[in-house]
């Protein structure tokens, strides 16, 4: 089977290739400040030294850095999950006038490019007093409209019997949706917070241009400032870099059928 | 009672939603397009200029840098991206064993964030002691200086001096495109995989029974099946390719835009000129150029996807 065998070949020299810089990563991480400087470079640390992370971590204020991006994340997730939960039962399960336009407009937002925004919403933000705080970066992302769309769908199979019975026992509109919906459609919800909490970690140019202080800097802001002012540190840079992928790749490993998977959808939908 | 109900009642469940999008999405939108019809400030409007902003754009010889710069970085990435992430899809779809690994390691690189990524390989281009030219010399190639580099690619290659259109990408932006099809493989990859289970298995069966070669399967097969999810991952690609800016402003510079302004992409230019020039009708314009050509493309896709003629 050689067929078999180049297919093996290709795909690891891939593997190879995708690993290759984390790897180099890791590996000038755990450098001392001279050995990463030589060349040629040694494949791996000769005298380890893990106290690139301590001194890394103390240089700036990378715990600040940490507790305010845990604190968007988690903030824009419970907002963006009331918002579409609510939007979404409205288109699924109400009938009134306009609801397609409205729905149709919406969908349309997303067509807008992100960096289009960063003029204007830097421009209104200020009138609002919001740069430098956590509203700037919290706010304006607690709505999602493919998570309004993902929850419709969901919304929308749920039998009609079921909230037939719901009512008869005295449950509330919001009760159901609460008790009976969400609880139904817990994948799309799964899905909604693993796109929220990765595309909060990993946002970048939104908070920079809406952050000045070292403050309110979430962790990825945080960090550019980091490797600019410490541009030839490689050490200390590749700790600092290697903990703060560190809780997206650990993310990464538990869920990632869910995470590959929703990726497939969202690719497929539209 | 019962017809006020039923209006008011979703009006309510919408609310949170619609403030939000009115506030934070439709309003930028109306504003950005005022904005750029004036002169505006630190301190908000000073003159109405009415398309003066965009008449600038067109005789601004960085902004034409800018957007030719951003055009090769799209006609490098978008078909070199389709073709590895289509070939390791095909790859993985051949019944091969531990395809969960593979799959897991190609997508690494897609959920790291930016920011650490630039810092590595920003690194790995270290013009003197970086990975990559260590790599080079381990295979007898001249060093190079990859992202100070402002030569055009093919002003390397041939050694001559070219024309300014002809010299393509400099090194320095063809640095980013390495690593930015580095990043995006495992995502469209997984988009192909995809689209290769949803290829009904009675063509490939057919196919066999009439003892069709491998390349001959794809040709007439694979290639014409997969095209809708192939045209997805093109216009998505090209989508996303035009927006680019991180890479530019974590990886080249100071001053950011790199050598000689030659990794200087579109939303790099606009961010320079709103936030370092403090030029906000001009930036102005310049999103809604870059609004008017996604927007562009956003609609050819529709129109092909509504227009295709489905296969099965």
């Amino acid at each position: 089977m050689s067929k078999k065998l180049i297919i093996y070949i290709i795909l690891t020299v891939g593997t190879i290739l995708s690993l290759l810089p984390f790897y180099w990563m890791i590996a000038t991480s755990l450098k001392t400040p001279i050995e990463a400087v030589q060349f040629p470079p040694t494949w791996y640390p000769t005298h380890p030294r893990p106290e690139n992370y301590t001194e890394a971590w103390r240089t700036a204020p990378f715990g600040r850095y940490f507790l305010n991006t845990v604190f968007i994340a988690l903030t824009t997730l419970v907002g963006v999950i009331i918002t579409s939960a609510l939007a979404a039962y409205a288109f699924a399960r109400m009938e009134f006038r306009g609801r397609e336009v409205i729905f149709t407009l919406f969908l349309g937002m997303m067509m807008v490019p992100m960096p289009v925004y960063i003029v204007p919403g830097y421009l209104i933000l200020a009138s609002f007093k919001w740069v430098d705080t956590y509203y700037a970066l919290i706010i304006p992302w607690m709505v999602n409209v493919f998570s309004i769309f993902l929850l419709r769908q969901h919304f929308r199979i749920i039998p009609k019997a079921l909230y037939d019975a719901a009512t008869v026992d005295g449950c509330s509109e919001l009760g159901f949706l609460w008790k009976i919906a969400m609880p139904l459609s817990k994948p799309a919800i799964a899905t909604i917070s693993i796109f929220s909490l990765l595309a909060s970690w990993n946002s970048f140019i939104w908070p920079l241009v809406m952050t000045n202080r070292d403050t309110i800097r979430p962790v990825q802001v945080g960090l550019a400032y980091f490797i600019q002012e410490q541009s030839t540190n490689y050490t200390l840079l590749s700790a600092a870099s290697t903990f703060v992928i560190l809780p997206v790749v650990i993310l990464f490993f538990f869920f990632q059928r869910q995470i590959i998977e929703s990726h497939m959808k969202s690719g497929i939908k539209e | 009672m019962e017809k006020r109900n039923s209006f008011i009642r979703p009006i309510l469940y919408l609310l949170p939603t619609i403030i939000i999008i009115a506030v934070f999405r439709l309003l930028p939108i109306l504003y950005v397009m005022r904005v750029s019809l004036h002169k505006w400030g630190m301190g908000g409007a000073e003159r109405f200029v009415g398309f003066g902003n965009y008449l600038r754009a067109f005789s601004d010889s960085y902004f034409w840098q800018s957007l030719t710069n951003t055009i090769w970085y799209v006609i490098f990435i978008v078909p070199l991206c389709i073709f590895f992430s289509l070939l390791i899809a095909l790859l993985l779809n051949s019944k091969i064993r531990a395809l969960g690994f593979y799959r897991t390691t190609f997508f690494l690189p897609v959920v790291t964030s930016i920011v650490a990524i630039s810092m590595i390989w920003k690194w790995v281009y270290h013009p003197k002691i970086g990975l990559a030219n260590y790599i080079l010399t381990l295979l007898h190639i001249p060093p190079q200086s990859w992202l100070s580099e402002w030569r055009g690619i093919f002003e390397i290659m041939t050694g001559r001096d070219l024309p300014n259109l002809l010299s393509g990408p400099s090194l320095a932006l063809l640095s980013i495109i390495i690593m930015m099809i580095w990043k995006s493989i495992g995502y469209n990859m997984v988009i192909f995989l995809a689209g290769l289970q949803n290829i009904p298995h009675h063509y490939y069966e057919a196919a066999q029974v009439d003892g069709a070669g491998r390349f001959a399967v794809f040709k007439n097969i694979t290639w014409p099946l997969l095209s809708s999810t192939t045209f997805y991952v093109l216009i998505m690609t090209t989508i996303i390719s035009f927006q680019v800016f991180a890479p530019v402003w974590l990886m080249t510079g100071p001053p950011a835009g790199g050598p000689l302004g030659t990794t200087n992409v579109l939303v790099y230019y606009l961010y320079d000129v709103a936030f370092n020039y403090s030029s906000y009708g001009y930036a102005s314009a310049l999103s809604m150029i870059l609004f008017l050509i996604i927007l562009t493309l956003t609609i050819v896709q529709r129109r092909v996807v509504e227009r295709r003629v489905y296969y099965e």
